[in-house]
């Protein structure tokens, strides 16, 4: 943990970003420190708080797998190296109840009446490394929302792809499911029903009920040294090392049918690896059996490690289990598999299976990716400038990506990006001064009527207008980051959006149209999800008919509906006009005027 | 830059194109058509896209080269902005999101400013989704060439705003990829604020018993 100490680096953990304003080079940014409840500065970690405090909960740290007390230090190597108080389960400051940490803290670090501080500091650059959450498999959480339930939430009375909705929110108590129960299929229907018998609780591979399935995670816990079991890898119901192991693989991953993510999280097949060398090299005589679709060893190195588990003696069977039991007396645990390179239905029977739960975008991550109008790709992680050109940039100039963020990686691939993102930054750093794009709104005084319009819909209040004293609008042209939305609403053509002006658009239709115009659509696409998007059917190679033709915009809020009555004049058969998912507009909310404006038409 | 320095000059197409003189308002548009190899030629006609272009209004010269963002079809566009005259740019090829930057600064090297440049997107959003459509996936790219063409047409020059860098750097999360990025920055000279939301940082791999390939 070198980075403890270098001087540079000023450490604000326990904190939250509350806000990020401004742009490439000259970023303002406000964050709230949370009460710790302990000086940090002072506190020398000796751990006199801990031996009195009689307040034990479960370590979210360990995943409940151990205890903490109500003053604790998240892990022995924390940085910084002072404990905190958890003050919701904190007894608090009334004597009668307790105080006595504050009592026995020699230093005086104990302040119950401590409170969040704000700090603000203004930066150049912005490194994202906002990290992964491990998939869930009880069941009890619902995964991060996908695009298409962000799109569902925000129009609930969208008709859209009802089998693409989570299957698992269509039985469970999610709310206002009654409006839309007509969308439920069946096997929403047959959840329900389970539900009402009491038995929907049930996780994948009986994780949850069956006390010797664990997570990988867990696994990481039960094995550490560090921690409750003290590396002794134990089962929950004899306290004893099992016998024989059992590891399914994707779980969560590759798992659209099972519920689970569509994508392959990269680090899970390894880390089974990883694992079984771990049991080999502790648990010499222990039975490891690898349940598998794909092994996928694919980096350095690590096709040696797999064939030194091979080698070992870990079993890889491939095949997904389907079904798990419990014997009820030994609690062993009795997989049903089909071992599909030889056709043949096992059944094997394990004293413990862990599951290799994949990765999933952070579940709280859309606080920051608001915050930096960063967009995200299908499947939840932050998207990147370019796949292959800028794969640690983000699309907004100043903002790079690292680490899980972007997707699923491992340690390695994780550093190689932070390092990666740290070398684009400085092409910024190391300069005085930077250009930045050159797109703003420019405001025509001769025509403005100080209406107060643009005001209103400027997404990042670069505009104000002084309607009482009827002065012309002013636009901040810093601030100013080009949606084009203020053009498009103001009704007497007082703004004029650089590089995006009105007739520039309207030549494009116009020539566009100019020969056989019922046999084209003219299509709007914002430059971020819909352009970009129409670049990755491209890359992917996605057939479609030759008749729509793209005009760019910055953003879906540029297009006037004017230029919608132009093309319809001009003779296209069909409009369409596509910006960014709601939750992931870069301009904040200018593609929601693009749709009030579209759906004030008719 | 590699491949582009190992292209054989026969790729390149030398010969000299007749430039026409546009008497109407001093514009003159320059049209490169972009074959990528056989990513754009295998679907779209190149050839006839070239000719068509330099019917349009404005284009003065209109050529095509196998792979336009390699070296020497840069060249040419400098060339041709420099000898003739040129004072509008289209480069039918990618998507500006791939080489869009790569055109702005040829462009400016020459002494053009970047904003009178345009792109038509005749690969992503032309050649590679309507494979096997020879005809159709021909009149589109036309139709987006004819589209960027009356675009830059009417563009404007514009001057960049110029702003001052803060030399410092916001690290948001403090897993090993935060860790990792402030410490580079912090030893490249820049001072750093490392913000995690949890109590200590480490992240998820504070977590890990074992880490591999390294089995430590």
């Amino acid at each position: 943990m070198s980075a403890g100490r270098h001087e540079r680096i000023k450490y604000l953990s326990y904190s939250d970003i509350e806000e990020i304003t401004g742009y490439l080079g000259n970023f303002k940014v406000r964050v709230r420190q949370r009460a710790r409840y302990v000086n940090e500065k002072e506190c020398n970690a000796c751990g006199e708080c801990v031996k009195v405090c009689p307040v034990v909960v479960p370590d979210e740290h360990q995943f409940g797998l151990g205890v903490r007390k109500a003053i604790y230090m998240p892990f022995a190597q924390a940085v910084p190296s002072a404990y905190l108080i958890d003050m919701k389960s904190c007894l608090g400051n009334n004597p009668i109840a307790c105080g006595k940490c504050k009592e026995v803290c020699e230093k005086k670090c104990v302040n119950y009446d401590d409170y969040d501080k704000f700090v603000e500091f203004e930066v150049g650059v912005v490194i994202v490394a906002t990290g992964m959450d491990v998939y869930d498999p009880s069941g009890r959480r619902q995964n991060p929302k996908s695009q298409i339930q962000n799109l569902i939430e925000e129009n609930p009375k969208s008709q859209i792809l009802p089998q693409m909705r989570d299957p698992e929110e269509s039985g469970t108590t999610y709310p206002g499911k009654e409006e839309r129960g007509e969308m439920k299929d069946e096997r929403g229907q047959r959840r329900e029903e389970r539900w009402e018998r009491g038995e929907e609780n049930e996780g994948e591979y009986g994780y949850g009920r069956y006390e010797n399935v664990i997570t990988s995670m867990e696994f990481e816990i039960l094995t550490g040294p560090g921690y409750m079991t003290k590396g002794e890898l134990l089962r929950a119901t004899d306290r004893r090392v099992p016998k024989s192991i059992g590891f399914i693989q994707c779980v969560g991953s590759r798992a659209v049918k099972r519920g689970g993510n569509a994508y392959c999280s990269n680090i899970c097949c390894m880390n089974t690896v990883k694992d079984t060398l771990y049991l080999k090299e502790h648990y010499p005589d222990m039975d490891a059996k690898v349940f598998y679709m794909d092994m996928r060893a694919f980096g350095k190195g690590f096709e040696d490690l797999y064939r030194r588990s091979q080698a070992l003696g870990v079993k890889y069977i491939r095949g997904v289990p389907g079904d798990i039991e419990e014997d009820a007396e030994t609690h062993n645990l009795v997989l049903t598999v089909e071992d599909t390179t030889s056709g043949k239905i096992e059944r094997h029977n394990l004293e413990m299976v862990v599951l290799s739960v994949g990765v999933v975008p952070r579940i709280d991550g859309d606080g920051v990716q608001k915050l930096l109008s960063i967009s995200t790709t299908g499947d939840g992680f932050y998207m990147e400038a370019h796949p292959k050109l800028f794969p640690v940039d983000a699309p907004t100039s100043g903002i790079y990506l690292a680490g899980c963020s972007e997707a699923p990686k491992d340690v390695k691939d994780s550093v190689t990006q932070a390092s990666g993102a740290v070398g684009r930054a400085e092409t910024i750093l190391s300069q005085e001064r930077v250009k930045i794009e050159a797109i703003t709104a420019k405001v025509i005084p001769e025509l403005c009527k100080s209406c107060g319009i643009c005001e209103n819909v400027c997404p990042f209040h670069a505009i104000s207008v002084d309607r009482k004293n009827k002065k012309p609008a002013v636009i901040i042209e810093a601030v100013c980051k080009g949606c084009g939305t203020c053009a498009a609403e103001c009704r007497f053509g007082a703004i004029e959006m650089s590089h995006f002006k009105d007739e520039y658009i309207i030549a494009m239709i116009d020539a566009m149209l100019e020969d056989k115009p019922n046999e084209k659509i003219v299509a709007f696409a914002c430059n971020w999800c819909s352009y970009a998007g129409a670049d990755t059917a491209g890359l992917s190679r996605i057939q479609y008919p030759p008749t729509a033709r793209l005009i760019r915009t910055m953003c879906s809020g540029r297009v006037d509906e004017k230029f919608i009555w132009h093309a319809f004049k001009k003779g296209a058969p069909v409009v369409l006009l596509s910006g960014c998912h709601f939750a992931d507009c870069h301009y904040i909310n200018a593609n929601r005027w693009a749709q009030r404006r579209v759906e004030g038409m008719w | 830059m590699q491949k582009q320095n190992m292209l054989p000059q026969s790729h390149q197409d030398t010969k000299v194109h007749k430039v026409k003189d546009n008497k109407d308002n001093g514009i003159r548009v320059g049209v490169f058509v972009c074959e990528c190899g056989f990513n754009i030629a295998g679907t779209v006609d190149c050839d006839e896209l070239t000719e068509w272009s330099r019917g349009l209004p404005g284009v003065v010269v209109s050529i095509k080269n196998k792979y336009t963002c390699a070296e020497p079809g840069q060249a040419e566009i400098r060339r041709y902005i420099k000898e003739e005259g040129l004072n509008r740019v289209v480069v039918a090829s990618c998507t500006p999101r791939m080489h869009g930057a790569t055109f702005r600064n040829c462009c400016e090297d020459a002494g053009l400013n970047a904003y009178l440049f345009e792109m038509a997107n005749i690969r992503e959003q032309c050649s590679w989704v309507h494979l096997g459509d020879k005809q159709g996936a021909t009149d589109k790219a036309k139709d987006l060439v004819k589209m960027a063409v009356a675009r830059v047409t009417l563009l404007e020059a514009q001057k960049e705003l110029e702003v001052p860098v803060t030399k410092a750097a916001l690290v948001i999360g403090g897993g090993i990829a935060g860790i990792q990025a402030s410490l580079d920055l912090a030893d490249a000279g820049y001072p750093v604020y490392l913000v995690e939301k949890e109590p200590s940082i480490g992240g998820i791999m504070a977590q890990l018993n074992k880490t591999y390939p390294t089995m430590d």
